[in-house]
């Protein structure tokens, strides 16, 4: 039981989501991702689930779209140009309250950009991407392990809040192999019941609707405090957060994902040379970690944000710490050849720790 | 005992069944209901001709038309 | 009634007992109830799941007695697709006009089309987006007025008005295609039968099955209520002929 398995991380999210009862994948190819569309359609039909290749990425959001409003855990995937076409799905399923795991195996853009690792995609996951003003559950795993155990936690929270979650990686996370021990699924919380998907009238009084289309007076204004009270209730719950070091720091250095793997050694680095340097690791980028950027900076007053992009997240960084410290930014927008080192990071905290 | 019953709250008094009767026996008044409309009348007289083939309640965009016979005994 | 009278048409019990929004003489409440009688017949009601598009068909929640899902705009064809893989004992039907299925929603309708999903696609053409206000549809005839095409369509630069039952008849998944119209009390009763088939076509787990409707959209053509119904045979049906195209329903068994 629970053996060490050695996968890709786009294997690790399709185990970690299959252990939580997902029975149903609809998706479309796009590089760096194809894995999990692959492993779905090789494992769904002998589980009795459904693997779907649809005709675009927006027939495959809106396939996502109809199972969850049927009432079961689904989930699909892309790359940053696909879940751009998905956009509008995302929407509508915030808005009529569905719940479902998108995944974003980032690639670097704008446009079609190219295959290789990068964290483009921050403002689009995390700022709503879509239209009408909503948020998605975003998480940020930095390990094949942490992708297989955030697959499930997505599957929850998404149920739970009933508002759709991502889990952003990029193309390092999916690409890279590591060894995983695959837990079994534990619900975090028992999950409301889907009293309000369609299966078919059958004895109900009414028929269950599922919609977005608020036309009475004062409905839809009501709905969208309703939403944001979800929000703020997964901003008082669920937020996650690495921290290392930060007790004593004088310096602390910020990133998610990918970044945050090569931000590690650097991190390790600087304190075997004797600098103080702790690290925050939004695991939750939605909802992000305001109050553990809040605390920590009480006391340390300079952060350095490091992103494979030329800065997003340390634009929540700067409002959660609220001006009481100096954030400070060193990114590279990804593509080939654009990959930080960790010595290259080091360097970089040698430079921000002295002035 | 009336064969068509035409609902004022559904009507929209859009001619349809007008057109449709065969007999002609379908009028659009001067009545209207509580949207405004004017509504689509039958008169005692012209209950007593129809023949309940429904061929107004079919046309009726509004399914505002019920028609019913009476049981032979 | 009293009990001394037999019910020979009454309102069908799966649309709800409340007046529509729809405006005067428009045959969106003409099809819908021919939905609900079908439902109605082949005692569907309790296992339908309706898929609503963007556009005056959106409200069909408010009207239907059944469960709803509301989709993206074009959408209805994808989303029922995920509906039915999930609860393939149900029955799952799309309504949608014709900015929503032939324009910007292409992809959806012939890709379910063409995987042969188990669906009943009821499409209203009345050749003009009336929601949004009467702008061109791609049902749009040659010269029509819309308030996208002040000067008539230009079929030179609007291109031609698209014949969708046609183009999915050509599909392999499709079961069964027609084209029907509700503008004459016999054409209704004729409409019906075509609608109840394509029901239980899906009953019988027969694969696609898509009927078009002609309908009249008196508001956005500038035209009475009778002379929109008028305008079906005189103008629509030389462009978009009734008929069934293809039937593969004995073929199923």
């Amino acid at each position: 039981m629970n053996k060490r398995l050695f996968v890709k991380g786009n294997e690790a999210v399709c185990i970690g989501a299959i252990a939580a009862g997902c029975r149903y994948y609809f998706g479309y190819p796009i590089t760096p991702q194809n894995e999990i569309p692959e492993y779905m359609s090789r494992e769904l039909p002998g589980l009795g689930g459904t693997f779907l290749q649809a005709e675009s990425e927006v027939a495959a959001i809106n396939m996502v779209l109809g199972a969850s409003a049927a009432g079961v855990r689904v989930m699909t995937s892309s790359s940053g140009p696909g879940i751009s076409l998905k956009a509008e799905g995302l929407s509508y399923m915030a808005g009529s309250e569905l719940p479902a795991v998108i995944v974003n195996i980032m690639r670097c853009g704008p446009g079609l950009g190219g295959i290789d690792a990068s964290q483009a995609d921050y403002f689009q996951a995390v700022k709503g991407g879509g239209h009408g003003g909503y948020h998605l559950i975003v998480l940020a795993p930095d390990s094949i392990q942490e992708l297989y155990d955030l697959s499930m936690v997505a599957f929850d929270l998404a149920d739970q809040y009933r508002v759709p979650a991502m889990i952003l990686g990029d193309a390092m996370i999916g690409q890279m192999k590591e060894a995983l021990i695959p837990h079994p699924y534990q619900p975090l919380a028992e999950l409301p019941a889907k009293d309000w998907s369609v299966t078919g009238k059958g004895n109900r009084v009414q028929g269950n609707t599922v919609k977005s289309l608020f036309l009475q007076d004062g409905a839809l204004e009501a709905h969208n405090w309703r939403l944001h009270d979800r929000y703020q209730q997964l901003k008082d719950r669920e937020v996650r957060c690495e921290t290392i070091g930060i007790d004593d720091a004088e310096l602390i250095l910020t990133a998610f994902g990918g970044a945050a793997r090569i931000a590690k050694t650097a991190v390790s680095m600087a304190r075997q040379a004797g600098l103080k340097v702790g690290l925050i690791r939004p695991i939750t980028l939605f909802p992000f970690p305001e109050q553990v950027f809040r605390q920590a900076t009480e006391r340390c007053r300079r952060v350095l944000c490091v992103e494979l992009n030329n800065g997003q997240m340390v634009e929540d960084v700067r409002l959660s710490v609220d001006r009481q410290a100096d954030v400070r930014f060193y990114g590279r927008p990804g593509g080939t050849g654009s990959l930080p080192t960790p010595e290259e990071l080091f360097e970089q905290l040698q430079k921000h720790y002295k002035d | 005992m009336k064969k068509l019953v035409i609902d004022e709250e559904f009507c929209k008094g859009c001619g349809l069944c007008v057109i449709a009767c065969p007999l002609e026996l379908i009028t659009v008044g001067t009545k209207v209901n509580k949207q405004g409309y004017p509504l689509a009348q039958i008169s005692d007289a012209n209950q007593v001709k129809c023949t309940a083939c429904s061929a107004c309640a079919r046309m009726c965009p509004d399914a505002a038309i019920s028609v019913y016979l009476p049981k032979k005994d | 009634m009293a009990d001394s009278m037999i019910t020979v048409f009454e309102r069908p019990h799966s649309l709800k007992p409340v007046p529509s929004h729809f405006c005067s003489g428009c045959h969106h409440g003409t099809v819908h109830r021919l939905v609900a009688e079908a439902l109605d017949q082949l005692e569907l009601q309790q296992q339908t799941i309706g898929i609503a598009s963007v556009g005056c068909s959106v409200l069909l929640y408010e009207y239907f007695d059944i469960d709803v899902v509301e989709a993206p705009h074009g959408r209805a064809p994808a989303v029922a697709t995920g509906v039915k893989r999930v609860h393939p004992d149900s029955i799952v039907f799309t309504y949608q006009g014709d900015g929503d299925l032939a324009a910007i929603g292409t992809a959806e309708i012939i890709h379910a089309a063409n995987r042969g999903e188990h669906l009943t696609v009821i499409f209203v053409n009345n050749t003009t987006y009336g929601m949004t206000g009467g702008q061109m549809a791609p049902t749009s005839l040659g010269g029509q007025v819309t308030t996208t095409t002040p000067y008539g369509r230009d079929l030179e630069t609007d291109g031609n008005p698209i014949r969708m039952a046609e183009l999915l008849a050509l599909l392999d998944g499709t079961h069964f295609s027609a084209r029907v119209s509700v503008d004459a009390p016999r054409r209704v009763a004729q409409a019906g039968k075509v609608i109840h088939k394509a029901f239980e076509m899906q009953k019988n787990r027969a694969g696609f099955a898509f009927v078009e409707v002609l309908a009249a959209c008196p508001t956005n053509w500038g035209l009475s209520a009778l002379d929109a119904n008028e305008r079906i045979s005189q103008e629509m049906m030389p462009c978009f002929p009734l008929g069934t195209f293809k039937d593969l329903s004995g073929a199923q068994g």
